[in-house]
């Protein structure tokens, strides 16, 4: 198990770097659509969807994991600021993670913080089901 | 458009996409970057190797590819407040919305959740948005 999700992230990375995503530039350019726009990263979602919506139909139902449905303030309200945050750096999660290999600053901040961000939404008043 | 890379970013996320089919298949587990880095901290031990572990396939991936070209030195001008705040809303707002790019984009697209949908639709926006004011009209140059 520790190996296939360590392979996993392998893969995952490698795929990242490929594409173009772990560069918070370029994810910036295609985020940028008034400016000089790069159109790659909907090749990157569009490659991505187009596998795990072909594979992941029986993977779903044999795994029995449950994931909830409700589409809710929360959802939208901290799918809004993950956005905020997105075009500010120029990262997501996987990106950012796998841009420490940089060694630069800006990917030991970002990751920093972001996991620390997310802890502050275990504060009360952020808590939530489902999250 | 000139840098416009389309062979490499499908190619890129062809492997992204097998990347997930893969742990869904061998771990039972969605590759929902956000959800497993905050689970290294949150989780009982026991829920806490296959992420670690994942995450660390991440980062190896990084020194290989670089080790095969050169690193990006990181932003000239972009501060690191900047990045800081950045970060601070990426972790909180993914836990807040239950996903990032990976378990709402990848992921939750490929099941057709529609929860997932509306989240990828959202971030979309506000991300186009951000961008357009930090770089527009704060002059951020990221």
């Amino acid at each position: 198990m520790i190996y296939s999700a360590f392979g996993a992230g392998l893969l995952f990375g490698i795929g990242l770097w490929l594409s173009g995503m772990a560069n918070p530039r370029k994810v910036l350019d295609f985020l940028d659509v008034t400016g000089n726009w790069d159109p790659s990263l909907l090749l990157v979602m569009g490659g991505a969807v187009a596998v795990t919506l072909s594979f992941f139909g029986p993977l779903i139902r044999k795994s029995k994991l449950e994931f909830p449905t409700s589409i809710d303030v929360r959802l939208v309200a901290g799918a809004a600021i993950f956005g905020l945050g997105w075009g500010l750096g120029g990262y997501c999660p996987g990106p950012a993670l796998t841009a420490l290999a940089n060694l630069s600053a800006e990917a030991f901040v970002f990751v920093a913080a972001m996991a620390a961000g997310g802890l502050f939404a275990r504060i009360p008043p952020f808590k939530g089901p489902g999250a | 458009m000139e840098n416009f890379t389309p062979v490499a970013s499908l190619a890129g996320g062809v492997l992204i996409g097998l990347a997930s089919v893969w742990l869904l298949a061998a771990n039972h587990r969605i590759a929902g970057v956000s959800t497993i880095l905050h689970g290294m901290f949150t989780q009982a031990a026991a829920d806490r190797g296959w992420r670690a572990a994942f995450v660390a396939g991440l980062v190896c991936a990084g020194f290989l590819w670089i080790s095969f070209s050169s690193p990006n030195p990181g932003r000239e001008g972009f501060g690191l407040g900047w990045a800081a705040l950045a970060g601070l809303l990426v972790g909180f707002g993914t836990r807040m919305g239950g996903g990032c790019t990976s378990g709402h984009g990848v992921c939750g697209l490929g099941r057709r959740s529609l929860r997932s949908l509306v989240a990828v639709c959202v971030f979309m926006a506000t991300g186009m948005i951000s961008v357009f004011l930090a770089r527009h009209v704060l002059g951020i140059p990221s």
